[in-house]
């Protein structure tokens, strides 16, 4: 199996253990990622001001992956939720849309619609399967109890994500349950981790970080488990951040999922960035089997 | 005489303009990371800065840097295997001409005794180094004037550099051809070196170096008998060729002597050798003395920057040093082009038309602004749209050939950018999240204040909800304004009001008094959107504190699109706060 690895822009800035832990597990799991370095922005940050930044910023991606005749395999839940909203759009017809067919005709690219946009938890879900990745864990975990944060823009509007059940999903858990751990129930489960409005209004998306914090530690869960780099940095770095302003508080750690698997698999822990989360997640590894 | 004038001239010239572009680095603040600090203030952290590397293993790292970057351009190669063979091409055989040619007669010939310049090797390695540097000129042109590759832009500066350096070159390659044909040359040099007295011998040895050397002469013709030849030929091994290779080796040249060889003579009589010889000198000079002005200076400060870079970071070089390299980059920056061919805004240059989103034409303005030149409001405007509209992936600071830390770079210049500057809407997008996990590096009413501004520029007038017994009255024809193209989804008119938008809304939720602090509330948009009132509805702050959750739209039962229609809201806001200011 052979995908375009799209890695978008907070990935490689400030959640590089994301990729390499990505990487890593789908290696091992004898998947292909071919890097194409001509992928830009997937448009999402430009949405809120600019439609046709937008559009094109995103569908400019879809035409590339199109050209590589390879699906897409996309680690963020915002990027993916962009390209699929790209791609509905672009099935209208429109003004807009043929200013965007012009504008990459001019760079030898075209859009047909071909592409077809894959997470990597449904490429994981899906494409290698449940069975195929439990033959693969080989330390599963014992007694550990997971917060599993879906995301928004992957379960919704469900209309054109088409993932999962928007209101009662069940496959995120499932890829945490294949490595032994246990997926706790929570009230915040499916709510926003804060970070469209962290940078514009900061007191808002920090209670609604906090506000997810405390309903997994409320679930008993030791860690939150996610797949997404946005949320992931508001439960890494955006936490550390509130951590510091409040010494009494207590903390939970946010692992993503390819960290997860990948310590299930018995990857190297260093290969798996796990010392790059900003709070520590190192105790994960007692509640992992012996090999 | 005037070799050595203007030699002396452009010397002191490019001198004191070294001095002062260095002094700059020391002196011109970018963006606000400088204030404070005095020039005296930044040199001395330089030179802490230095010794403190020095007597370090860093000093590895920088040996390191030397090799790979400085000399080898790994970093170009890495990007772009063409650019390195030419930037190779051009520096290589620039440099060797540097030390070989114009400067021979000092390090040639004290490396090597028998250094003659018109003998092998010195006399073909000369012609074999213009041949580099022509070549090396020529991609450089295929590339950014016939290559299409896209965002790729030239501008002056580029263009300036790539005609001095072919001038300098092609006119010594001109004159060397014109020396091979002249016949006063040839005359010169026969009286001057030569022992031959007979008229029969200069003739022969004229007509061999007619035959064979390419000189055009008056007298001479071919074809040439065999004696006459073969004395001649005698005649030039005696006398010409211990310190004259034959021409032909000087291949470049030799070409060219040919081209000119049917209007030889009289250019020779004419004296233009003599004229190209100052244009070639004055070329070389002119060159020498704009180093420091022009795009050359990155022979110096490029491999500074790589160096500086390889050595310094944020979390532990002093700020002073970090505020002074600053300065420095954007002398480093020589409109290479690498960071816009792999920005991930790139689409939105292309939505906007606006070049500061590029990298690389933000770097050719900030220099401008550096130097304290005052821009127009326009540009300002475009400026600090190109600043902000960056994702922060720090993919142009990676890919950077000269070692550039772009991505602090930016930061910095935003922030003195962006207080100063015109309301930025962009300021309300996703965008901003760099700069809020990096909001402890700002005082706190910094920070907040542009994300005000923008708000309050953004925000629409509320007065009817706040009377609520007042009755709204509707505009005629339906709508208090036109929607624009922008507003794309109609299906707002499905609503019937049962606010399950609104009450599974986190926002709304987050706050004691949500309509205080919101505005309008997800439903109450949806209605005024129903009743035509699309001003009101491109108001509220609701919109800016969005977070695009979609709870509201996957739990409308009419499948009223509420999210997508905050989204259509945003966009008619700012597109009406554009053209209004």
């Amino acid at each position: 199996m052979k995908y375009a690895f799209f890695i978008g822009c907070q990935i490689p800035a400030r959640v590089p253990h994301y990729e390499s832990s990505t990487r890593a597990v789908l290696e091992k799991l004898d998947l292909e990622l071919v890097d194409e370095r001509q992928f830009n922005c997937c448009g999402y940050p430009m949405r809120d001001s600019d439609p046709k930044a937008f559009l094109l910023s995103s569908v400019r991606n879809l035409a590339l992956a199109e050209r590589l005749d390879l699906p897409m395999l996309i680690m963020c839940k915002c990027c993916f939720g962009s390209l699929k909203k790209a791609e509905s759009l672009m099935n209208e017809d429109g003004k807009l849309q043929d200013e965007i067919r012009e504008k990459l005709g001019e760079e030898g690219l075209a859009y047909e619609g071909k592409t077809r946009i894959n997470h990597l938890l449904s490429v994981l879900y899906h494409d290698i399967g449940l069975e195929t990745l439990r033959s693969r864990v080989s330390r599963p975990y014992k007694d550990l109890k997971i917060a599993v944060h879906y995301g928004c823009h992957i379960l919704r509007p469900s209309s054109i994500t088409q993932f999962d059940d928007p209101v009662a999903p069940t496959i995120f858990d499932k890829l945490v349950e294949i490595t032994g751990a246990k997926s706790v129930d929570w009230d915040r489960k499916l709510e926003c981790c804060g970070s469209h409005a962290m940078g514009i209004k900061d007191d808002l998306a920090l209670s609604l970080t906090v506000k997810k914090l405390d309903s997994g530690m409320e679930g008993g869960a030791d860690y939150l488990c996610t797949g997404c780099p946005y949320c992931q940095i508001q439960f890494d770095n955006v936490q550390e951040m509130i951590l510091s302003g409040n010494g009494e508080r207590k903390s939970i750690g946010s692992i993503i999922y390819p960290q997860l698997l990948g310590l299930s698999m018995d990857i190297e822990p260093g290969i798996l960035g796990i010392n790059m989360n900003r709070i520590d997640i190192n105790d994960i590894r007692s509640y992992l089997s012996e090999a | 005489m005037f070799f050595r004038i203007s030699l002396y001239v452009s010397l002191i010239v490019f001198i004191f303009g070294l001095i002062f572009k260095v002094s700059q680095w020391f002196i011109r603040p970018v963006g606000i990371s400088a204030e404070g600090f005095t020039s005296w203030g930044r040199f001395c952290a330089f030179v802490r800065g230095v010794i403190g590397v020095f007597f370090s293993a860093r000093l590895f790292t920088l040996v390191k840097a030397f090799i790979l970057d400085v000399i080898l351009q790994w970093r170009i190669l890495k990007e772009d295997w063409l650019r390195w063979v030419m930037h190779m091409l051009i520096y290589c055989g620039f440099m060797l001409l540097v030390l070989m040619h114009a400067l021979g007669e000092i390090i040639t010939a004290s490396v090597f005794s028998y250094y003659y310049s018109t003998l092998n090797p010195f006399f073909f390695l000369r012609d074999l180094f213009g041949l580099m540097v022509i070549l090396g000129i020529g991609i450089a042109v295929f590339r950014r004037y016939i290559l299409k590759i896209p965002r790729f832009r030239s501008n002056k500066m580029d263009l300036y550099g790539v005609l001095l350096i072919a001038l300098i070159i092609i006119s010594g390659i001109v004159l060397e051809g014109m020396k091979i044909t002249s016949y006063s040359d040839f005359t010169r040099m026969v009286e001057d070196y030569s022992f031959l007295e007979e008229e029969e011998d200069l003739t022969a040895l004229e007509s061999v170096w007619v035959k064979e050397f390419g000189l055009v002469s008056p007298n001479v013709s071919g074809p040439f008998d065999r004696d006459t030849v073969e004395r001649g030929m005698e005649n030039h091994e005696m006398n010409c060729m211990g310190c004259h290779s034959s021409p032909k080796w000087a291949f470049t040249g030799y070409v060219s002597a040919k081209i000119i060889g049917p209007v030889a003579l009289f250019l020779d009589v004419a004296g233009v050798p003599g004229v190209l010889y100052y244009i070639h000198i004055l070329a070389c000079f002119i060159g020498l003395a704009l180093i420091p002005f022009t795009k050359m200076f990155h022979i110096i400060s490029t491999p500074i920057s790589l160096l500086a870079n390889s050595v310094m970071d944020k979390e532990t070089s002093l700020p002073e040093n970090i505020a002074t390299r600053q300065v420095m980059e954007l002398d480093a920056c020589v409109h290479c082009g690498t960071c816009s061919r792999f920005c991930s805004a790139i689409m939105g240059y292309e939505a906007k038309d606006n070049p500061y989103i590029l990298p690389s034409e933000k770097m050719v303005l900030l220099k401008d602004l550096s130097k304290g030149k005052k821009l127009g409001k326009e540009v300002l405007r475009a400026v600090q749209e190109g600043v902000y509209l960056c994702t922060n992936c720090d993919r142009c600071t990676v890919v950077c050939p000269a070692g550039i830390n772009l991505k602090d770079l930016w930061m910095n210049v935003r922030e003195g950018i962006i207080q100063e500057g015109e309301p930025e809407p962009l300021m309300l997008s996703p965008l901003s999240l760099a700069r809020g996990l990096n909001r402890e590096a700002l005082p706190a009413d910094e920070y907040l204040l542009p994300l005000d501004r923008a708000r309050k520029a953004l925000a629409g007038s509320f007065d009817l909800l706040n009377e609520p017994e007042k009755i709204i009255s509707l505009p005629d024809g339906g709508s208090d304004y036109s929607p624009g193209p922008e507003i794309v989804d109609n299906t707002y008119s499905y609503c019937f009001e049962c606010r399950n938008c609104t009450n599974v809304c986190p926002v709304v939720d987050n706050y004691e008094n949500p309509q205080e602090v919101l505005g309008l509330l997800p439903h109450q948009i949806m209605r005024c959107l129903g009743l035509g009132l699309y001003q009101m509805a491109s108001g509220p702050n609701m919109l800016w504190e969005c977070v695009t959750c979609y709870q509201c739209q996957e739990h409308c039962p009419q499948q009223v699109k509420v999210a997508d229609i905050l989204y259509d809201l945003k966009n008619t806001a700012v597109r009406n706060m554009m053209d209004n200011s």
